[in-house]
């Protein structure tokens, strides 16, 4: 029983959380909070600050953390499958759409106009992250010029060196860059 | 060529385990790597392919990790290749928020993990530079005025004024709507 419940609250969470994670917190606050208590607001807390941590979709990491205390594994497992399902049948649906009409010449002169907003959003996300690097903070107002942190600069010109001349991947320069980065703090 | 499909598959889920795992930042980030993995390195996808494909996930709820993982994989190998992805994609996670849940306080508190997720930003806002300067080369490249204009316009309109990744989607949806009717009316002429 418990269990069907938890699926149908992540079902809702999952279905109408369009634009990521800024719109899925306040639902499963509303939701497995306020409504179900679930959580208490310092378990929610916690939550936030987890899902902060660590890699993966807060929604999705939400999912595990409340069905894992409901209902053990299989709570988390059920959760998660509540939360990705819409996503899954909506996103097949576009994809197969995708597949059969990008020909079209229409469909050709929409997604050919989206580019420039994709790459645009895409470099928005990376100057905020650059900017929580930089200054421990992306709001401009709080940015100033003396509070730069110089260790972070520098790893950041030498992991762009890095990916662009020496074809350096993804999931090295994310490591070396904590390894280094945690050992110049430590001796610092 | 069976036998290179199996292959893939394999490869198809490893990556998106890998990239799962390991990827701090938000929905953008994977999708910087999924560009780097599947597009720079397998060759799977293009680079057009990869913008398209964004602006599908970014339409549907949920998200946009899980959205563009089902998107990935059902182009590149078909259903099966979106459900092999979309589990491959919740595996972390799940497995990750278990074993922290158990020990949060001191994993929370832990100085080294703090240091080490704050240096990280650095080498995610390097890779994520490396991806825009990669895409943005491609629209500067096609020599098209309007869209690289529309292209600085849209990342003052969501970075500065704070306008949604889904009303952006939607007015350049409109903008192509527009483009096609005045199109069709020149070739009619």
């Amino acid at each position: 029983m418990i269990l069907l419940e938890l699926f149908f609250v992540y079902l809702q969470i999952g279905a109408f959380s369009f634009g990521g994670g800024y719109a899925a917190m306040p639902l499963i606050q509303t939701l497995v909070v306020q409504q179900k208590g679930w959580l208490t607001m310092a378990e929610y807390a916690d939550l936030t600050t987890i899902a902060e941590m660590t890699p993966g979709p807060i929604a999705v990491n939400s999912a595990t953390f409340v069905g894992q205390k409901m209902a053990g594994l299989p709570g988390a497992l059920v959760c998660t499958l509540g939360c990705v399902l819409p996503s899954i049948l909506i996103v097949l649906l576009l994809a197969w759409l995708y597949t059969k009409y990008r020909d079209l010449n229409v469909v050709k002169n929409i997604l050919g106009q989206l580019r420039p907003a994709v790459v645009a959003m895409i470099a928005g996300a990376g100057l905020t992250i650059i900017l929580f690097a930089f200054f421990g903070t992306s709001t401009l107002s709080e940015i100033s010029l003396s509070s730069i942190r110089w260790v972070e600069l520098g790893l950041y010109i030498v992991s762009l060196i890095l990916i662009r001349k020496f074809k350096w991947g993804p999931i090295k320069i994310i490591f070396s860059t904590a390894i280094v980065g945690t050992l110049i703090y430590m001796v610092l | 060529m069976k036998e290179e499909k199996k292959v893939s598959m394999v490869k198809l889920f490893f990556s998106m385990l890998t990239i799962s795992a390991f990827t701090f930042g938000g929905g953008f980030v994977i999708i910087g790597m999924m560009r780097k993995k599947f597009c720079d390195e397998l060759h799977w996808v293009t680079d057009d392919e990869v913008l398209d494909m964004t602006a599908i996930a970014q339409s549907a709820p949920g998200a946009l990790a899980v959205n563009s993982s089902v998107i990935f994989g059902y182009r590149i190998a078909g259903l099966k290749g979106a459900i092999l992805s979309a589990v491959a994609t919740v595996i972390p996670p799940i497995v990750i928020i278990s074993i922290v849940a158990m020990i949060y306080s001191s994993f929370a508190t832990n100085v080294m993990i703090k240091t080490a997720l704050q240096v990280m930003r650095a080498g995610v806002g390097a890779i994520i530079t490396d991806v825009v300067l990669d895409l943005g080369k491609n629209i500067f490249q096609s020599k098209n005025l309007v869209n690289i204009v529309l292209m600085f316009a849209a990342f003052i309109a969501s970075w500065f004024f704070g306008v949604s990744s889904i009303a952006l989607i939607l007015i350049f949806i409109a903008l192509g709507l527009v483009k096609t009717v005045v199109e069709r009316k020149g070739a009619l002429l």
